[in-house]
């Protein structure tokens, strides 16, 4: 029998280590091939990794080039502030691509009592072509989900966007090829060897804060789905959803609309990566209404050019 | 007990339950949680069979639907005692380029055989791709002991039959586990079906495998597990009857020789510099990379590639503060003692055993794209530096499963051969027995950008046996 004990210390200092060194050798072969990168930064756990990856990557150099977040509009208040703290931190400037202003513009068409996520794939890609971006730099992983098991390192996307997994390029060694057209671009995920379990415990490694609502906390939420969700202004719940108190906290941070939260005690890194260690559900599974809705959600989302 | 990252690339068709394997493994060493099981249990409900662990595997859509893997999926795996990546590869021959790929950057390599079928034609390909790439070390899993009541004595057969055929490879003393993936024997969870078999379970023998990140990238560090070996200066070079042959048709297919002499070194210290550090505020110069072999500390005597240039390691260092040395696979960044022209695409190495720059290289070839192989331009890739390259002359076409070259003059999808090439520019290649990451190149379509092939400069890691024309002497 694993023992929880037994289970967190697999996450040994040299498999971080290696873990470390591939996405910082990755981080910089975006600087050497690329020249537009920008790195997508959503205040979520994965993507305050891969800023602090980036800080490491080019030092004593500052990063070479923005972040960019594509914003609902349906943001927890914590993370957008925690959002601008960190960015401001950092020194670096900050894109928000916004799909209310996408909505506004009439590039995509808000449908009420729907989640605004599937809407973030325009609102990215007309990003990506307003500012030219030719590398955008994500925090995805391939354990997240069975298509992303799949992704590149480097991942080519055509002139719309779009991700076609029967003709992805054969990635060799550490040789990535980032070579494009113009008005393609590629996606580049660093962490894509990561478990979740990993960023957790390189985030206690390297002492990086982390929004509060990845804590537990009290929060009104009421049943939908067999998840979660918060009470907010941006979803209307029905004469069957009854709000209830629950201690909770969030295992990903994204769309206020469709990101679940879990009943959980865990008020410190350290409880937070015994509770993983212990989970028997993937955090998407666990949290992401979105990829429920069929076996092959997500790959049909990445077709069509989301993250 | 190392807890480092190793790296596993499994190898074996789904009929001879290679994606159950995958399955078993994640699913008993608590690789797979309970949404994923739900999601597995009700595919397989809708296709009106038992729970098909496969289905944790095949992670695109075409693939459930035809049954088959078709890429390479990557899966993670955590034991008390290592963390794993697994890259789960499709067995079958049209899609070799994928098993290339999982291979090239394995520690270890898994070949799965059905007990009822014993050696066949696919295994014997795997094998040889795993060689082909130096994969240090080789596990056999023979699967389906179940459906033989667990007999010894034919998994004795199996088992000796491709410890035979690998030793061609250089291959020595190759575990073999005997398994019923369906069941989960000998996987995670040791079997009482097999009191015979004192070894241990597959989770087991991957805990315990030397290599991960300490000696990524180069092959043959440990005495005690033989890597294949090279034939780094072997009596008959695959490339020494490569000009007479072109018109030659097979005759017989001759086992591989065994290699005629052991690994003799590995290359020292390699960092392929990705771009240089500025920093004008603090006056500060310093070259970014990832050691690509061997170790670096302060004061070591180094060359910069092609330059030639001669100087040494001022400092090595990294955010979180200068190291007194780095070994393979830790990125840096290296400072030098003298003000040299160094940038993207330079190789900074040792100063003993510096490679010599060449423009033209011999090397095996696995092609990868779609449309074949056309005489002439390519871009190659090297470490971190991009050039022209001419390809001269395909010189032979491996016939994998028995290790020989036949005649050829061209490559197409799947092919793997004999290449000669001539570059642009002088590049510093390690021979790939020596030197995983500065003994490989990738050849792009420069309108495309695609990626058409995958190299390893050197002689084939066995003698391999040439067919020549019936009748006729070999020239």
């Amino acid at each position: 029998m694993t023992t929880m004990v037994d289970t967190i210390a697999v996450v040994g200092p040299t498999a971080l280590d290696d873990l470390e060194s591939e996405a910082v050798y990755i981080l910089r072969e975006v600087v050497g091939q690329f020249e537009r990168p920008v790195l997508l930064f959503s205040g979520g756990k994965d993507s305050i990794v891969m800023l602090h990856l980036a800080v490491k990557a080019y030092w004593p150099a500052p990063v070479p080039y923005p972040l960019m977040h594509v914003d609902t509009g349906h943001n927890f208040a914590e993370v957008v502030a925690f959002r601008d703290r960190r960015v401001a931190a950092a020194g670096v400037r900050l894109v928000v691509a916004s799909v209310e202003d996408s909505i506004a513009a009439g590039r995509v068409a808000d449908r009420p009592g729907t989640s605004r996520n599937p809407l973030q794939t325009v609102t990215l890609l007309d990003a990506i072509v307003a500012h030219r971006f030719d590398a955008v730099l994500g925090g995805a992983r391939r354990d997240e989900e069975k298509a992303r098991a799949k992704e590149r390192v480097f991942s080519l996307r055509d002139e719309f966007g779009q991700w076609d997994p029967r003709r992805q390029r054969p990635e060799l060694w550490d040789l990535y090829n980032g070579r494009h057209r113009p008005g393609e671009h590629v996606r580049v995920f660093p962490l894509s060897n990561w478990t979740e379990l990993d960023v957790w415990a390189y985030i206690q490694r390297e002492r990086l804060e982390v929004p509060p609502i990845y804590f537990a906390h009290e929060r009104k939420v009421f049943r939908r789905d067999g998840m979660w969700l918060a009470d907010s202004a941006y979803l209307a719940r029905r004469a069957d959803e009854p709000l209830a108190l629950r201690t909770v906290r969030y295992r990903t941070v994204g769309d206020i609309t469709c990101t679940g939260a879990v009943e959980s005690t865990a008020g410190t890194v350290g409880e937070i990566i015994a509770e993983v260690a212990a989970s028997r559900v993937t955090e998407r599974g666990a949290t992401r209404a979105d990829d429920r809705a069929s076996e092959a959600a997500m790959e049909d989302r990445k077709r069509e050019g989301y993250f | 007990m190392a807890r480092s990252l190793l790296r596993v690339a499994t190898a074996g068709s789904v009929d001879d339950g290679k994606s159950t394997l995958l399955g078993r493994l994640l699913y008993d060493a608590k690789g797979v949680l309970a949404d994923q099981m739900d999601a597995v249990a009700a595919a397989s409900r809708r296709r009106g069979a038992g729970l098909d662990l496969s289905l944790l595997t095949d992670g695109l859509r075409a693939e459930r639907e035809q049954g088959i893997t078709i890429d390479v999926a990557y899966r993670y795996l955590a034991s008390p005692h290592r963390t794993f990546v697994l890259a789960d590869t499709p067995g079958h021959e049209q899609y070799t380029r994928n098993m290339v790929t999982g291979a090239s950057t394995a520690d270890a390599a898994v070949v799965l055989l059905d007990v009822r079928h014993g050696l066949t034609g696919q295994s014997r390909r795997h094998a040889a791709i795993a060689a082909l790439l130096r994969v240090p070390h080789l596990v056999l899993v023979v699967n389906k002991l179940d459906l033989v009541d667990w007999d010894r004595s034919t998994f004795d057969r199996v088992a000796d039959a491709f410890r035979r055929y690998v030793a061609g490879f250089g291959y020595a003393d190759v575990p073999a586990i005997p398994v019923s993936a369906l069941h989960g024997d000998n996987v995670v969870t040791p079997s009482a079906r097999a009191p015979w078999y004192a070894g241990p379970t597959l989770l087991g023998l991957l805990e315990s495998l030397p290599g991960g990140a300490d000696d990524a990238g180069t092959t043959g560090t440990d005495p005690a597990t033989p890597a294949p070996a090279a034939t780094l200066t072997g009596p008959a070079p695959a490339t020494a009857a490569a000009h007479s042959a072109a018109s030659a048709a097979p005759v017989a297919s001759e086992a591989p020789a065994v290699p005629a002499a052991p690994e003799s070194s590995v290359a020292g210290f390699r960092f392929p510099v990705q771009y240089v550090v500025r920093a004008p505020e603090r006056d500060y110069r310093g070259y970014a990379g990832r050691v690509a072999g061997g170790t670096v500390r302060p004061g070591d005597d180094v060359i910069v590639l092609p330059s030639g240039r001669r100087t040494s390691v001022e400092a090595v260092e990294t955010y979180d503060g200068s190291l007194p040395s780095a070994g393979t696979g830790r990125s840096v960044v290296l400072r030098l003692a003298d003000q040299v022209d160094v940038g993207r695409g330079d190789l900074i190495v040792a100063a003993d055993g510096a490679p010599t720059p060449t423009r033209d290289i011999e090397a095996t070839v696995c092609w990868l794209a779609e449309a074949p192989l056309v005489p002439g331009r390519y871009l190659l890739r090297h470490a971190t530096r991009i050039t022209r390259a001419v390809v001269d002359a395909v010189t032979g076409v491996l016939e994998v499963t028995s290790g020989t070259l036949g005649p050829g003059d061209g490559l197409r999808l799947n092919d793997i051969g004999r290449l000669r090439l001539r570059t642009a520019d002088p590049v510093p290649f390690d021979d790939y027995a020596q030197n995983r990451r500065t003994g490989a190149f990738i050849l792009i379509d420069e309108s495309s950008g695609a990626t058409v092939a995958a190299g390893m400069a050197g002689p084939l890691p066995w003698a391999a046996t040439r067919t020549v024309p019936a009748g006729s002497a070999p020239g």
